[in-house]
């Protein structure tokens, strides 16, 4: 009896691990509450979204996602791992927001030669001397699209400017991705604590400094509230914002509304860009969820797409890590933004736009684009990367 | 102080010596079985309970033993946490410096903090060390050197040397289930000597035990610096653990965490501060599956406790064995 | 260093102060009356925020909002202190902080199950949502209003408890509860009524920091810190305690991260500056309190003997 029961859990076993070779599972780690939340949740919804539109699977294997809240927390973050790592075992693991979450848990995702599909941050060090053969920066390099705001702000002849960002690695990497580009004067530098919101002695600060302009980076949350505040001191009317995408999106725009008609952003990616697979990207997210993407959504969607055209490169022998790995460099997909393929350090090669939010003839606020600033941009890191 | 917040328990510390032979070989043997079940996230996840064990216990020597009830542990933590961390990243490879290190760095903060907080009594040696510990927050918190919001990273793990390499989880685990089991130890000889007797006898009427003619302030002094000295080891353990460190460990809400295992367990209780522990992070993993709101359930059961069972689990069962 | 400035960051730090005293008046009764720690004093600001923010959506009005705040935390208190915190006064400190600590965690997660994990939008009145201009300075509107809320709740709270017959009575509590219970003073019935009255006042903070700052699970626990500091500070069981603590450390936090780090920067070279600025401005308050219970252990203003 007792063999019997034996033998049975054996094959059960082993008819489990050659189950295992027909699913693909991937590990969704994000931000999902907090003030950096509302980005977390549009990157879950882009990617499931995805993953639904193609039949619940990518590449032809039958997808099993599992979603998990890093809370923003790095300690959290790193117990998560430990599970999608040693109890889970996935293949991929993707979907953070903040690098300050990242950077402490990569290294653990590495050592387990597992693949990390970034949904948003492109640290520099992953970018240059630490890139890494399995780590795949699918959204943009952190200096990209702030330095495509500097360049705009040198064409309208800004001369003196403000910056200010939180103190952590994204939000120093923005402020120096601006700063490479940017050619006038930096008027002061001011870094915030993280999930910082109330942003009255700053104001006042630069209200009493009295530069051309203010460069803000606050993701999430944080924007909300500075959009809020900068426009309730009224300070809006004698020093105009610019801003990265970050904070000039969907979540933050219905959040602020009417006071920030006007907001000058730079992306890699807008709503209304003219291509089908744009366009069917926006009508699919709208009608499943009943709101307009953001950026967050878009990039976790194009991850999906990634994913799913390296698994039909490889017919599903995902478990041949550098075969798969080489399918996922190759990948040549039809994403919404138009552009884009692998540079040799693993970080997008694609264009990068200037957008405004204006009052459509609806009456909605919303981004429209009005300008390409950078064509087939590489980032300023692909030099220190000794891959490829 | 209502009758239930006395904190009994007879003076002597008895260890029923089968029974805790039986619970060290059956911790001994966890690597093996977890192995064999092809499942190394358990290794990892038990090596956690055991060094909040040695957290806790060092805790429950203040609260339950000494009767100080200090809101300021995780500044030990932290900082014998972040000891690790800095020596690691400056190229020190041996386990027994840096851990040696840990222990010493939160001894010597609690005898900074401890110097000055003793002199107050009740509720504001409750809210200075609270505060102190938000100072060792906000300082590691801003400080650039110390990786400021982002924490440090340790680059690989320390070895033990004799060629027995950390990086296992297995041999990881052995070493903090032997720290462990010998810090309960220690805690045991300590309580059932002299110092033991004085510190609980503090516990219980501290004017008298200063009539009588004992150095009140210095006991309680020594007994902070050593749970210290275990906080800060355990922090140490931590950071050896996870290869991360981050200001999070120094805030309040940890050092509330670390009552709530030490109540839940049993404060007063040998074992008080590893139930604890093992309740709370077990809990933890298995309600975290099911809900994400599980910290309601702990909530639900803390305040019973609180209410019903001050004593707490230790209690519990000391009362129904007959 | 422009005046305008300065003047600015003064009205910024006496806007801090007025909302953390808010906070601590409740707090400070509780704790000297009843003797009791309540971690949860910043739970009660919490869900004031949430129903304010829901209220306002629901009815438009951001009075209107204020007022079912009120009356909800209010409600909600009262029914906590009769079932739960009614146990706990005669029980010890450690007691108390751990029943309220497992309150914080249990209100976290019912705000969460009912409101869900992202913050929620609570926005100022629109009427307020500009600057106002006086003789060429400007300033937030809506700041201004909270500052004269802040002063006239200040001065009705002043009326009430060195005025009135419950004023008395509460300050006999704070003194010496004992004794107020032999003169006949009906504790069990005015322990409940100043429990909530702090949960009342709690609510009004919530509802005129949220728009400010962010209606979010947790935001209880970043302000009861400070709140306790301030009580510590003022003397635990005064109300003109809890005032002038909340102003110093309104005060002193808003002028240490307005102004700390560039008067090191005079001083320091640029590199010790950059981060010991931030960090001394951070630590400000709480060397304060140590400071303050090192050399005046019972607070500024004690009330007990």
């Amino acid at each position: 009896m007792k063999a019997l029961f034996v033998a049975a859990a054996i094959l059960a076993a082993v008819a489990g691990q050659a189950l295992a070779a027909d699913k693909i599972k991937v590990g969704f780690m994000s931000t999902l509450s907090g003030p950096g939340g509302a980005l977390g949740i549009d990157m879950r919804d882009g990617f499931l979204l995805a993953v639904k539109s193609n039949g619940d699977k990518l590449g032809g294997l039958s997808a099993e996602v599992s979603v998990v809240d890093d809370q923003q927390n790095p300690d959290v973050g790193r117990q998560a791992v430990e599970r999608f790592v040693k109890r889970d075992r996935v293949d991929v693991i993707t979907g953070m927001v903040f690098s300050n979450v990242l950077l402490p848990v990569m290294p653990a995702i590495l050592e387990s030669d597992t693949f990390y599909l970034s949904t948003n941050t492109g640290p520099e060090s992953l970018a240059g001397e630490k890139c890494h053969p399995r780590f795949f920066g699918v959204a943009w390099q952190n200096e990209d699209i702030p330095g495509a705001m500097g360049e705009v702000l040198n064409q309208r002849g800004l001369k003196n400017v403000y910056l200010i960002a939180p103190n952590y690695p994204g939000g120093r990497e923005t402020l120096n991705g601006f700063k490479r580009f940017y050619k006038g004067k930096i008027a002061e530098e001011t870094y915030t604590k993280l999930g910082q919101l109330d942003y009255a002695a700053e104001i006042a600060a630069m209200r009493a400094a009295k530069p051309d302009a203010v460069f803000f980076f606050l993701p999430g949350g944080m924007g909300i509230n500075f959009i809020k505040q900068y426009v309730a001191a009224g300070v809006n009317k004698e020093i105009p914002l610019f801003t990265p995408g970050f904070s000039a999106d969907e979540d933050t725009i219905r959040a602020v509304g009417e006071p920030m008609v006007g907001l000058f952003n730079s992306s890699h990616w807008a709503h209304d860009l003219d291509n089908a697979a744009n366009r069917k990207f926006v009508t699919a997210f709208q009608k499943e969820y009943g709101r307009l993407p953001t950026m967050y959504a878009q990039q976790a969607w194009d991850v999906a797409l990634v994913l799913d055209a390296a698994i039909r490169a490889v017919n599903g022998k995902i478990d041949d890590k550098q075969a798969f790995q080489k399918a996922i460099e190759t990948a040549r997909i039809d994403s919404p933004r138009g552009n884009f393929r692998f540079n040799t350090n693993h970080m997008p090669i694609q264009d990068y736009y200037l957008r405004e939010v204006v009052k459509d003839a609806g009456g909605k606020i919303t981004n429209r684009t009005v300008g390409r600033v950078f064509s087939n941009h590489q980032d300023a890191f692909v030099g220190k990367c000794k891959m490829g | 102080m209502s009758r239930r917040d006395r904190v009994t328990g007879s003076l002597h510390i008895a260890l029923r010596p089968r029974l805790a032979l039986a619970g060290f070989a059956a911790l001994a043997l966890l690597p093996t079985i977890v192995q064999a079940l092809d499942q190394p996230f358990y290794i990892v996840l038990a090596t956690r309970i055991l060094i909040f064990a040695l957290i806790a216990t060092s805790l429950n020597l203040l609260i339950g033993f000494a009767g100080m009830v200090s809101f300021g542990h995780a500044a030990f933590v932290g900082t014998g946490a972040y000891a690790v961390a800095v020596l690691a990243r400056a190229g020190v490879e041996s386990a027994w410096i840096v851990w040696a290190a840990a222990a010493a760095a939160g001894s010597a903060l609690a005898l900074i903090i401890g110097a000055i907080s003793l002199r107050t009594r009740g509720v504001y040696f409750i809210m200075i060390t609270l505060a102190f510990a938000q100072m060792a927050y906000y300082l590691v918190l801003s400080l650039k050197a110390l990786g400021s919001d982002d924490g440090l990273t340790l680059p690989h793990r320390v070895t033990l040397g004799f060629g027995l390499r950390l990086n296992d989880d297995a041999t990881l685990y052995y070493s903090v289930l032997l720290l462990s089991a010998g810090g309960l130890l220690l805690l045991r000889r300590l309580l059932n000597a002299r110092l033991g007797r004085a510190l609980q006898g503090i516990r219980d009427n501290e004017t008298r035990m200063e009539a009588i003619g004992f150095p009140v302030y210095r006991l309680k002094l020594l007994a902070f610096v050593l749970a210290g000295a275990a906080g800060g080891l355990g922090g140490g353990l931590l950071a050896t653990l996870n290869g991360l460190v981050s200001p999070t460990l120094f805030h309040w809400t940890q050092s509330g965490l670390l009552m709530v295992m030490v109540i839940l367990g049993g404060a007063g209780h040998l074992l008080g501060g590893a139930f604890g522990a093992a309740v709370i992070l077990l809990s933890e993993e298995i309600f975290a599956e099911w809900t994400i709101h599980w910290p309601f359930g702990v909530g639900i059961v803390l305040l019973a406790v609180v209410l019903f069972a001050p004593s707490g689990l230790a209690g519990l069962l000391r009362r129904a064995r007959p | 260093m422009p005046l305008t400035l300065i003047v600015e960051q003064l009205l910024n730090g006496l806007q801090l102060g007025l909302m953390l005293f808010l906070l601590a008046a409740g707090l400070t009764l509780v704790f000297g009356i009843m003797d009791m720690i309540n971690l949860a004093h910043g739970s009660l600001y919490m869900i004031g925020a949430y129903l304010a923010a829901s209220a306002i959506a629901a009815s438009g009005s951001f009075l209107v909002g204020v007022a079912v705040a009120i009356a909800g935390t209010a409600a909600i208190a009262v029914l906590l202190e009769m079932a739960i915190l009614r146990r706990l006064y005669r029980r010890s400190h450690l007691a108390q902080v751990l029943a309220t600590f497992a309150l914080i965690l249990i209100a976290n997660e019912a705000v969460r199950m009912v409101w869900g994990s992202q913050p929620i939008l609570l926005n100022m009145p629109p009427s307020l949502s500009g600057p106002i201009d006086i003789g060429g300075f400007t300033y937030p509107a809506y700041r201004l209003v909270v500052i004269a809320a802040g002063l006239a709740i200040a001065v009705l709270l002043y009326l009430l408890v060195a005025r009135t017959k419950i004023g008395m009575w509460v300050r006999a509590g704070a003194a010496d509860r004992e004794m107020a219970n032999v003169m006949g003073v009906n504790t069990t019935w005015l322990f409940t009524c100043v429990f909530a009255a702090g949960a009342a006042l709690c609510a009004v903070a919530g509802a005129l920091l949220g728009p400010l700052l962010a209606v979010q699970v947790g935001m209880g626990e970043n302000i009861l810190i400070l709140a306790f500091v301030v009580i510590v500070i003022g003397g635990i069981g005064s109300i003109r305690g809890a005032l002038i603590g909340a102003l110093l450390v309104g005060f002193v936090d808003t002028a240490g991260r307005a102004f700390l780090p560039q008067l090191f920067r005079s001083v320091f070279p640029e590199a010790v500056a950059a981060e010991t600025g931030p960090a001394v401005a951070a630590v400000l308050i709480y060397v304060l309190m140590a400071a303050v219970l090192y050399w005046r252990p019972s607070g500024l203003f004690p009330t007990r003997a």
